[in-house]
């Protein structure tokens, strides 16, 4: 057991760097919405970096970028980063939210109003 | 937060996994003050457990400018609730609603970028608190409505007397819900999607 105060931080921002390599997220953010749905393509494998592994094995069933965050407990810039290079690689789909103009498309817009009537 | 290696991340529970055709997926933001019952909303609407998802905000520090002229970033976590709707097989609703700490909102891009439009959850009790979001909001260009949340001390005001207390033109929307209950959320998420259908309308003649 570690003292308190000298525990590893998990989140620390050198921890963090090491994770993405020290890259910032920014660039991936713009590949990837909050809700863009993931899905696997391909099986974890022994060699990967365990975060790159852990996601694999979260978008057996599609899951949003948020909810990857949430459940790895990292923060988004993180795990976009981590998704920009499974997607490079083919591991994983992407399927992207619906980019908005300034005004949302109406047939959208009627699928959720059909969708939240039916609640 | 801290990442937990990847044998022991627990995912979603297996009630709670999209069908393999879920396709697209839209995201709605809660904004509003501290304690006005932002969560409760994500939570009573939601078809999941609420979760919390994060982003680290880097913003250049305000008047604290050193000799050099370099200016010193400080460095904040945005912490977000949210939860989920599935609309159909294809279509799921995310709806993420904000921490209290206003200034942060809106330099996580991420959040209303793509947004279908927000939710002004408002305390009539304390109105104030609800000017600077409002604002925020009409720069950016984000569609909201005003959702009363009623608490048993709240002053019922006549909703045009609100309206002038909140400098709201006259086409935005102003509903009471309480946020504790799924109907009422559910009509809330309503009351938006008919006002973005409106505004959507093709212009007339
Ligand atoms: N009576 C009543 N109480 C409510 C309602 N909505 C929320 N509350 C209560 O108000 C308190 C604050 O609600 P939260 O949902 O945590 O508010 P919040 O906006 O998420 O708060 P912060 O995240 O701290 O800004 C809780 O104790 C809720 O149970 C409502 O519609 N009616
Ligand atoms: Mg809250």
């Amino acid at each position: 057991m570690s003292a308190p105060g000298q525990e590893w931080d998990e989140n620390s921002p050198e921890r963090l760097y090491v994770i993405t390599r020290g890259r910032s997220g920014l660039a991936e953010q713009t590949t990837f919405d909050l809700v863009t749905l993931i899905v696997s393509r391909s099986e974890p494998e022994p060699s990967m970096q365990p975060e790159h592994a852990a996601i694999l094995r979260l978008c057996g069933a599609p899951l949003s970028v948020a909810e990857i965050s949430a459940y790895l407990r990292l923060p988004i810039s993180v795990v976009t980063v981590l998704l920009a290079d499974l997607l490079a690689e083919e591991r994983i789909e992407a399927r992207s939210a619906v980019p908005q103009a300034i005004l949302p498309d109406r047939a959208l817009i009627e699928a959720v109003m059909h969708g939240l009537q039916k609640l | 937060m801290d990442f937990r290696s990847s044998d022991t991340v627990v995912g979603p529970r297996s009630a709670d996994l999209l069908p393999a055709s879920a396709t697209t997926a839209v995201k709605v933001v809660i904004v509003g003050g501290f304690g006005v019952g932002k969560t409760t909303l994500v939570g009573s609407v939601s078809e999941i457990r609420p979760l919390t998802t994060e982003e680290t905000m880097t913003q250049a520090g305000a008047g604290v400018d050193d000799i050099a002229g370099v200016e010193r970033k400080t460095s904040t976590t945005v912490a977000m609730d949210f939860g989920r709707i599935s609309l159909s097989d294809e279509l799921v609703l995310y709806v993420f609603g904000t921490p209290g700490q206003e200034r942060f909102w809106f330099l996580w891009n991420g959040l209303f970028e793509g947004a279908l439009g927000a939710v002004v959850l408002v305390d009539t009790r304390r109105l104030e608190v609800s000017f600077d979001v409002i604002g925020r909001l009409e720069d950016r260009g984000v569609p909201f409505v005003v959702a009363l949340n009623t608490f048993p001390e709240s002053p019922a005001y006549p909703t045009e007397e609100l309206r002038t207390a909140l400098d709201l033109p006259p086409e935005v929307p102003i509903v009471a819900c309480d946020a504790r209950t799924r109907e009422s959320g559910r009509d809330v998420l309503m009351t938006l999607m008919r006002y973005l259908y409106r505004l959507s309308a093709p212009p007339a003649g």
